[in-house]
């Protein structure tokens, strides 16, 4: 079991998500940056699905009641402790029963995950241990964890040996870098109706992330946009990563609890490879987006998804390497 | 099959928009597309998602390979061997959900009846008259869309949305009527609320009582029965 002594900021338990519901108005939810909780699942030997825990800005403190091993990945969390060991990210780490981990802010980007040997092991609700903080409901506590929560631990699948390298999804560390590339945008349904102006600042201008931005979606301050002609618009279903215009000129990029239905203008799509670094978007600092193509989304993403399977496959395979 | 619009909405994800207005033959349509392609469950297909006048066909990780813009060759396929006139070919079940009109159950009803001209009991007379086809589920788990309503019924919605609109309340808005699960902020007419519970979220196969395609009617109840009726339900 583990036990939440302070829930940090805004912690939630994130799997893989909930599919086939979506025609009741029940979104996917899940983890905002996936490939990052799919690597922490693999650094302690958990199937791909298993729930951990997805933290916003500043970490949670947790006293595991087993031992554990324990993995910390996406932004970096440089004052992350187990008592008064440094916790390292992006590796696993044997906990005892009784240690605490005290994981502190976020140095930069905005979401960190932390997987425990045998996952969260709360009852699925509607299929999924994930839980969707817009709607208001999901496994467990269904709700943002709070002091005081005590989790069920799952039995461990593999009995971890320590990984002795670092990994990193991204071979530039893209949370130190000063100038980040730029989010890759695709067309979307009515960029052709933007003003002149508009699809340009888009390609030219740095947008601040808004402070109200969160799983629902991104919001993007900065040069405001307009259509060409006003558009009255019928709902429609709604996917992540659409890029979408409401009345007021500020973009919002949809996130994993964006509501299954929506009736804006959808001024572009977030290539799908970059929907980890949308997760990863912190308040009030800049993003610069680039316009790709269908062909160069499509290749940015299987090379992705290559680099993440050879990451997993040799995760994997160490785990199982004799001690 | 004609008229049709497709749109790769994502690396996944596709939108197949058979118009752009809110209509209840149009949206017949809707629901006989995605009852088709349910029951055909072509490969890759995971979630159908009808709206007012379109489908958003949601697919599987592999899905993502594919390139340019069009269809996965499997869901094409059924589609085009769709007979869009199969009128019937909708599946869905039929409701009649009790709902206690006016007073504090229905703060606008009054209000409503007085800009329409009519007193509060044809108002309820005439959305009780109506069968309603549930068009779509969207905005958040189990809000339910309904079309079908009277148009001497049709009021827009309030400039200033409630924070907080009651679960089970009835509302309308245009030419929509729609249904509130659970409390939420909201901007529609409030005419009536039903003590039923719309979505438990509890059953993955029926996690919410509506679904897309479903018939409704709507019986007017009295406070004590909504009081009873929700007592049964495990509702405050």
């Amino acid at each position: 079991m583990i036990e939440v002594l302070d829930s940090g900021l805004l912690s939630s338990l994130q799997d893989a998500g909930r599919q086939a519901l979506a025609h009741f108005g029940i979104g996917r939810a899940g983890a905002a940056d996936e490939p990052a909780r799919c690597l922490a699942n693999a650094l302690v030997g958990n199937p791909a699905d298993a729930c951990a825990i997805e933290m916003t800005l500043r970490g949670a403190t947790l006293r595991l009641h087993r031992d554990a091993w324990v993995a910390l990945t996406g932004a970096p969390l440089p004052r992350a402790r187990v008592g008064e060991r440094p916790l390292p990210m992006w590796t696993n780490c044997h906990v005892e029963a009784g240690s605490v981990l005290e994981l502190g802010p976020m140095r930069a980007g905005c979401r960190s995950y932390l997987a425990v040997s045998g996952g969260i092991d709360v009852a699925p609700r509607l299929g999924s241990r994930s839980t969707d903080l817009n709607a208001g409901f999901g496994a467990g506590p269904g709700r943002a964890l709070k002091a005081g929560d005590r989790l069920p631990l799952g039995a461990p699948t593999i009995a971890p040996s320590p990984v002795r390298r670092r990994w990193s999804l991204d071979p530039r560390p893209w949370f130190d870098d000063p100038a980040p590339p730029p989010l890759r945008l695709l067309a979307g349904t009515h960029t052709g109706l933007l003003e002149p102006l508009a699809r340009h600042a888009l390609e030219h201008e740095t947008f601040r992330v808004g402070a109200d931005s969160n799983r629902v979606g991104v919001r993007l301050q900065g040069v405001p946009l307009a259509l060409r002609e006003a558009l009255e618009m019928v709902s429609e279903g709604s996917v992540a990563g659409v890029m979408q215009l409401p009345p007021g000129g500020e973009p919002i990029i949809l996130g994993v609890e964006h509501p299954v239905t929506g009736g804006y203008p959808r001024i572009a799509q977030l290539a799908a490879v970059d929907l980890p670094r949308l997760a990863q978007c912190r308040p009030g600092t800049g993003v610069r987006f680039h316009w790709i193509d269908r062909e160069q989304a499509r290749r940015a993403l299987a090379e992705r998804d290559r680099e993440l399977d050879c990451l997993q496959r040799d995760v994997l395979r160490r785990l199982q390497e004799p001690a | 099959m004609a008229g049709v619009d497709i749109e790769r909405l994502s690396e996944t994800d596709w939108l197949v928009r058979l118009g752009d207005t809110v209509d209840a033959g149009l949206n017949a349509h809707v629901q006989q597309l995605a009852t088709h392609l349910r029951a055909s469950a072509p490969e890759g297909l995971v979630d159908i998602v009808p709206a007012y006048a379109s489908v958003l066909l949601r697919g599987d990780a592999a899905l993502a390979t594919l390139p340019g813009e069009a269809l996965p060759p499997p869901w094409r396929a059924v589609i085009d061997a769709m007979a869009v006139d199969a009128a019937d070919t909708v599946a869905g079940r039929e409701h009649r959900i009790p709902v206690c009109y006016g007073g504090e159950h229905g703060q606008d009803l009054a209000a409503v009846a007085g800009r329409l001209g009519l007193d509060a009991d044809e108002l309820v007379r005439r959305h009780t008259a109506a069968e309603y086809r549930v068009a779509m589920l969207g905005f958040a788990p189990g809000f339910t869309y309904l079309l079908g309503l009277d148009p001497a019924l049709a009021v827009p919605r309030h400039d200033t949305p409630r924070t907080r609109v009651p679960a089970g309340s009835i509302g309308l808005a245009g030419a929509q009527t729609g249904v509130y699960p659970r409390a939420l902020p909201g901007g529609w007419q409030l005419i009536g609320r039903t003590p039923l519970q719309l979505a438990p979220l509890d059953d993955p196969q029926r996690p919410c009582l509506l679904a897309p395609g479903d018939r409704v009617r709507f019986e007017a109840i009295g406070p004590a029965a909504f009081a009873r009726l929700a007592a049964e339900q495990g509702d405050d």
